[in-house]
């Protein structure tokens, strides 16, 4: 546990004296709500069928944005080298840096909540906790696969480009289940109303939470 | 024996071909548009044969780590983004006439071209490494997350659009026994030209190497 949060924790102070990634990411998010300002014509009338759509695809832009320069800035040094020939098992490199991005991802996930609040004068809070619950399961899925991802991107010609081609498709479900879930919170409905979305997010955070930890070795190796 | 199962393959489907045309009753409510159906199906049967195959040659290449488990899975790849793009043509021909329109956000449908998206990024993600070690187990990787990830996608968009009715088959219970024969043939028929796609791939791809193995000597 004290190895994965060593890990976690390298990240957060890189982060902290470069800031790079959470400005680009945070303006990224700030740009996307910009444009579907736009493309809406500044009306409301629309906000409340698209308001799950425009939420999950800022999410997982900016996502995409933070995940690709995950494993980039270990290439960039060789830092990836320390990681690999420090005692401990690949398991936990991976976990260390999943729970990294996370952690970046949910605090610009909050930010763009609120943005989104700001800019388009619509209540998301009617039903705080289970909104949050929602927003954890759907990202612990995509980044969980994206960090995955992410490290076998960089080992690859076209880099940044190709995480986004590779990652899009394999959340789908996540995508489908997250935006259904939100839809029914944000129309003050129970979950239930949902049918089986829970079940299906939460089952693919399970499998692949799994499946990513376990197969992650063969993706680092040197 | 490749040439015994390339004559096998052309006698069927020179014999599916006068059956689907020919051979098989006119169905009553579709009319000869239903006729796609039975490749329609052959194509759909090796897209799923294909994919498993990718599937089980990904586990067993992070396994045993040798390269005619990754050859395999390339071109079982490659046969499966084929005839998955055969299905959707094949469909949206059949669908045209028969629902009014060429393409409808159906869950099958839907989940059809997910998977084939899913599988190009897989050839994608391969010409995108270079070094051949790296290119095969990341290949295997995205084969096997892909694959477990297909019954999560099914499971899913079948919720964006509630359950549609299912028109699928189109034919229901009353199947003309002709008919049922046909459809056997051509999947036997599909069947073996799978095979044999596969291994002429194969053979491909190892001449290939050969090749490689071949200029590297002469240049040394």
């Amino acid at each position: 546990m004290k190895k994965i949060w060593a890990i976690v924790w390298k990240d957060i102070i890189i982060e902290l004296r470069t800031k790079e990634l959470f400005s680009s990411m945070f303006v990224f998010a700030l740009l996307i709500i910009l444009i579907f300002s736009f493309t809406f014509g500044f009306s409301v009338e629309f906000i409340p069928v698209a308001a799950p759509g425009i939420l999950w695809v800022a999410f997982t832009f900016a996502g995409v944005l933070g995940l690709s320069r995950s494993f980039a800035i270990e290439k960039e040094w060789n830092s990836i080298l320390g990681l690999l020939i420090s005692p401990i098992d690949r398991s936990y490199i991976f976990l260390g840096k999943m729970i990294g991005n996370m952690i970046f991802v949910f605090i610009v996930e909050a930010i763009i909540l609120q943005i989104f609040v700001l800019f388009f004068n619509y209540n998301l809070f009617v039903n705080l906790p289970s909104l949050l619950l929602v927003i954890l399961l759907g990202t612990v899925g995509f980044v969980s696969v994206g960090t995955l991802f992410s490290a076998m991107a960089v080992n690859t010609k076209l880099r940044e480009v190709l995480l986004p081609v590779l990652l899009f498709p394999i959340i789908v479900p996540v995508i489908v289940s997250s935006v259904k879930l939100i839809g029914v919170i944000l129309s003050g409905k129970p979950i239930a109303k949902a049918g089986s979305s829970l079940q299906i997010l939460i089952l693919f955070d399970i499998i692949f939470l799994v499946i990513c930890t376990v197969i992650f070795e063969y993706v680092i190796e040197e | 024996m490749m040439k015994t199962l390339a004559g096998l393959t052309f006698i069927g489907m020179m014999a599916s071909l006068y059956m689907a045309f020919i051979y098989a009753p006119t169905e009553a409510v579709m009319g000869h548009i239903q006729r796609i159906f039975y490749f329609h199906m052959g194509a759909v049967w090796v897209a799923t044969i294909a994919f498993t195959v990718v599937f089980i040659a990904s586990i067993q290449y992070l396994r045993r780590e040798s390269r005619f488990w990754d050859i395999l899975a390339l071109s079982s790849a490659e046969i499966g983004v084929l005839f998955t793009t055969l299905t959707i043509i094949t469909g949206s021909i059949w669908a045209k006439p028969v629902w009014g329109t060429w393409w409808t956000w159906d869950p099958q449908l839907t989940t059809t071209f997910i998977l084939w998206i899913l599988y190009i990024a897989y050839l994608m993600l391969r010409s995108a490494v270079s070094s051949d070690v790296k290119k095969a187990k990341f290949a295997a990787v995205f084969g096997i997350i892909a694959f477990i990830d297909l019954p999560l996608v099914y499971l899913s968009v079948r919720l964006m659009r509630g359950i549609s009715p299912v028109v699928f088959g189109g034919r229901g219970g009353g199947i003309a026994p002709q008919m049922m024969f046909t459809l056997v043939v051509c999947l036997i028929t599909f069947t073996l030209l799978y095979v044999v796609l596969l291994r002429e791939r194969m053979s491909v791809e190892k001449m290939k190497e050969e090749l490689a193995r071949l200029k590297l000597e002469e240049t040394t």
